[in-house]
């Protein structure tokens, strides 16, 4: 290497440190792989951290009927049968053995009465599958992967940020960044690069997501040539926080619901209770009655209504909003104070407490929430084969919410934890044997790493036109207005019009000071990776002329048959266009086919 | 509710050289101290740094002194933040113990540093159904223990590293994670030794600063400090103790499953 830049080697390179990346890092490592990590935000810092309700596990300690294959059933049914089976099956059934190995690498997950690890209800959970710590089960992920990637002597670059893939006409080589602190680039050169780099959350206004969910990982893996599926499907979750104005789309977590909280207007109706999809008709109570013997643990009683999956939790709201039955501030109240004892919501909602405590001034063991959708997860992402994880490019693997697949049309909630898990592990693994099937460490290509590096710095050479922050909230203020719940042709046509015109924007933000630390700059960066979320995103909207689970149009208001038929992948075409295919879904064998479609659950 | 403006009194500069800077900031209900400095950066200074991720006391990245207060950007009101301001601008500052890399970001590598010398977890040997057998009454204080967001408030204010520099001590942070381990039922590693010589445990002499800033309400001296430190005691100064701990190990193993 001739280019005067710090540059590192190693056989797997995982870039982002959240639930997937680290899982990646460690399996690659323990694999016997030269593995190092990037991440753009301090080590222990990723979103993974804000993780509360739990990790979905057919672990079976709270209701012995549970296993792989209601797991399995109940994932297909919430991703309104758009999943890849393979992905669902390989999750369902591996799960349990990835949360016990949390627990033997020292996370403390809440008890059972008889000493197991506790589980919880969830929406679109037949039975109560999410393993779990308090409401900050993230945290507790978080911080025994990191403890795990510390004994294994893991590089981990912090604070840095990895601007583009590198690469040969048909493999993965390497990439280039930047650290955060000095500005200063950085390259690496790989057998393999495992993105886990999380979502896209900021292309809204009102999220649940930081400033890290940018894309990066989508747009990498799109820039480098390989497909991305399912980008239509973006979760808005049902309870986000509407009030004050500064704290809306924080999360309110679903636990509360799974822990026994109802959803009421401003009449005071259980509203959840008008319109059951007849696909959970026979899971789902129709009465008070009902739902109350469930919570008090009826088996024979079916599941409360305000866990049905969100897709559908999350329009209920929008309607009763819409028709005038909203709360004071647009949104509808969750009450858990009427239902559980003060005691009992600070032990099971400790961070849910302090955070309507602090932020919004409620005390929730004594009033209402008011909730509302937030922009919450991205279902689609880096098509990747379903046993390795390894992307439509070679050499380049992902895991996590950057990856595609999983979930279908709507991701069940837990879901995402115990995918991090599962998926990281085999994405480490696909690497690490991609990468020991090669000799030598790929020479990069000299021309492509200074063309990259001056593209990076090029904003600052701008005269000063745009601003960075203005041109994202342009972009929030569209996606919000046109991309959001309800989508309709003319407002999705706009926004790719608003989008166009924002990228011819985006080329004159310029940069004020220097390198150092400089959030102005990295915010211009990172816009462009925002961009090629939305495009993708509002594209695939388009295209998708029906209605199936986060995807949801006024004017084709029904699915195309009860299974998903097709997925859409996107890729970028020879002029530099985003180019848009429909797939047939692959072919589920019989025996699945016949446990995701079972009415009662599998034994 | 009506905006009101306000100013903001921010530390800007970097490791070299840096001063105090005055911002107007419009203030809407509910908004926090981490609103106005991204309002700040949207609007007036791009390139002002500060690390933040979750905005919900989650992450532990926006630490700052806030009137002279160590607190979490993300959690401090502005209508309290001017209560306290008492008239005067907001004072928002970095860290003061941490190395000053630019405006509120310092450099928090050293306590990296501080976590690896711990003793990662050593579990016990599984019942014969291959599971631990673990009652949540022996996982509360762990499980306190394992709230900590790693903000590093506490390492900021405790006088030993503040005043003192003496980074022959860890810190209350990881006094906290260390008691988390050892408390932990099912592990079987030794920190106590470890806790007298390379993590500097006797420096703390229970001021309990560290616990009034602690934004996890963890009760860092009281319920991690004095115990670890008992422990030091009994097995370096009573031989009846240490002799039981080298026969025995450091404790039972949970309880099998039956
Ligand atoms: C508030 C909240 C609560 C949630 N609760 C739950 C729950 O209870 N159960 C559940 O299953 N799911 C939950 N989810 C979803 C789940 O937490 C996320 O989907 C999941 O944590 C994503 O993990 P990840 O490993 O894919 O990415 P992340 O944890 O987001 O990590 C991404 C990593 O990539 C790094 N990165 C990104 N871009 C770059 C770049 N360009 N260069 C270098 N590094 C980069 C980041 O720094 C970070 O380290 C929740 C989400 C939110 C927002
Ligand atoms: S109690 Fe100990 S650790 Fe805490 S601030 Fe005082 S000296 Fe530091
Ligand atoms: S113990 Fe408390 S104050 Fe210290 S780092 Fe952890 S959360 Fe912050
Ligand atoms: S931003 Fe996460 S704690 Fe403040």
């Amino acid at each position: 290497m001739s280019l005067p830049y710090e540059t590192h080697e190693y056989d797997v390179l995982v870039i982002g440190a959240g639930g997937a990346g680290l899982r990646a890092a460690v399996e690659a490592a323990e694999s016997g792989v030269k593995t190092g990590l990037v991440c753009k935000s301090l080590l222990g810092k990723a979103h993974t951290v804000m993780a509360e309700g739990g990790m979905a596990a057919a672990l079976a300690n709270v209701d012995t009927r549970d296993n792989w294959k209601v797991h399995f059933r109940d994932t297909m049914r919430g991703g309104k049968f758009l999943n890849n089976w393979r992905m669902a099956q390989i999750h369902a059934q591996e799960a349990p053995d990835r949360v016990r190995e949390l627990e033997n690498w020292g996370a403390v997950f809440d008890r059972t009465p008889d000493g197991k690890i506790l589980q919880r209800n969830f929406g679109g959970h037949k039975y109560p599958r999410l393993a779990h710590v308090g409401d900050r089960t993230g945290l507790e992920m978080i911080r025994t992967l990191q403890d795990r990637t510390v004994e294994k002597k893991i590089n981990v670059h912090m604070e840095c940020t990895i601007y583009r893939l590198l690469k040969t006409d048909h493999a993965i080589t390497g990439a280039v960044g930047y650290w955060r602190e000095s500005g200063r680039p950085i390259v690496f050169r790989a057998k393999a690069v495992v993105l886990a780099t999380g979502g896209i959350g900021r292309c809204f206004r009102v999220t649940s997501n930081s400033w890290e969910y940018t894309g990066d990982g989508h747009a990498l893996a799109y820039l480098a040539g390989a497909d991305l599926i399912d980008m239509e499907f973006m979760q808005f979750h049902p309870t986000g926080m509407v009030w004050p104005p500064s704290v809306r789309g924080i999360l309110v977590t679903e636990g509360v619901r799974g822990e026994g909280g109802v959803l009421k207007n401003n009449k005071g109706e259980r509203f959840m209770f008008k319109s059951i999809p007849d696909l959970y008709k026979a899971d789902t109570a129709d009465n008070e009655a009902e739902a109350d013997r469930w919570l008090a643990g009826d088996k024979t009683a079916r599941r409360v209504p305000e866990l049905l999956t969100r897709d559908h939790v999350a329009r209920c709201i929008v309607r009763e909003v819409k028709e005038g039955r909203g709360s004071p501030h647009g949104g509808v109240f969750l009450d858990i104070a009427s239902r559980r004892s003060a005691d009992y919501i600070k032990k099971k909602l400790p961070s849910m407490y302090h955070q309507f405590k602090e932020l919004g001034g409620i005390d929730i063991t004594k009033e209402p929430m008011e909730v509302g959708p937030t922009a919450h997860y991205i279902m689609g992402g880096v098509r990747v084969d379903a046993e390795t994880q390894m992307a439509t490019i070679p050499g380049l693997f992902a895991a996590g919410e950057v990856a595609g697949g999983l979930h279908g049309a709507n991701r069940l909630g837990g879901n995402s934890l115990s995918d991090l898990l599962v998926f990281g592990r085999r994405a480490g693994l696909g690497a690490s044997s991609y990468a020991k099937g090669m000799k030598d460490i790929p020479q990069t290509d000299d021309g492509q790493v200074e063309r990259i590096v001056k593209e990076m710095y090029e904003p600052f050479d701008r005269p000063s036109a745009e601003n960075a922050f203005t041109v994202t909230s342009d972009l929030q203020t569209t996606m919000e207005a046109n991309v959001g719940i309800a989508r309709v042709q003319n407002e999705l046509e706009k926004a790719l019009q608003d989008i166009a015109s924002l990228k011819e924007r985006a080329k004159k933000v310029s940069v004020v000071g220097d390198c150092r630390y400089n959030p102005g700059w990295h915010q211009v960066l990172d816009l462009n990776n925002l961009l090629i979320c939305a495009e993708a995103l509002t594209m695939a909207a388009l295209s998708r002329k029906e209605s199936r689970g986060g995807h949801m149009r006024i004017d084709f208001p029904d699915s195309v048959g009860e299974e998903g038929k097709w997925n859409n992948v996107l890729r970028q075409g020879g002029e530099g266009q985003m180019v848009l295919e429909k797939q047939p879904l692959p072919e589920m064998p019989t025996e699945l086919h016949a446990l995701a479609h079972d009415e009662k659950a599998p034994q | 509710m009506s905006t009101q403006k306000v100013t903001l009194r921010v530390y800007r500069g970097d490791a070299e050289s840096g001063e105090l800077q005055d911002y107007t900031v419009e203030v809407s209900e509910g908004m926090v101290v981490l609103d106005a400095v991204h309002q700040i950066q949207a609007t007036q200074a791009p390139d002002l740094a500060c690390r933040w991720n979750c905005k919900a006391g989650k992450c532990g990245s926006c630490s700052a002194e806030i009137n002279g207060k160590p607190r979490l950007m993300c959690m401090t009101r502005m209508v309290d933040a001017i209560k306290t301001a008492e008239g005067g601008p907001i004072l928002v500052k970095p860290m003061k113990t941490f190395p000053h890399i630019k405006d509120l970001v310092t450099d928090v590598s050293q306590n990296y540093r501080n976590n690896k010398k711990i003793t990662p977890f050593r579990p016990a040997p599984k019942g014969p159904d291959g599971e631990w057998k673990i009652f949540q009454y022996e996982i509360d204080r762990a499980q306190e223990f394992r709230k900590c967001i790693e903000c590093y408030l506490c390492q900021n204010v405790c006088h030993v590293l503040r005043d003192h520099h003496e980074f022959s001590f860890a810190g209350p942070r990881y006094m906290v994670r260390a008691a988390g381990l050892e408390m932990h039922p099912a592990d079987q590693g030794d920190r106590i030794d470890q806790l007298k010589e390379e993590l500097g445990i006797g420096y703390c002499n229970i001021t309990k600063c560290c616990t009034e800033v602690c934004p996890e309400g963890i009760h860092i001296t009281d319920n991690a400090i004095i115990p670890l430190k008992e422990r030091v005691v009994d097995e370096h100064y009573d031989p009846i103790t240490a002799l039981f701990r080298k026969v025995f190990g450091k404790k039972a193993p949970p309880n099998p499953a039956p």
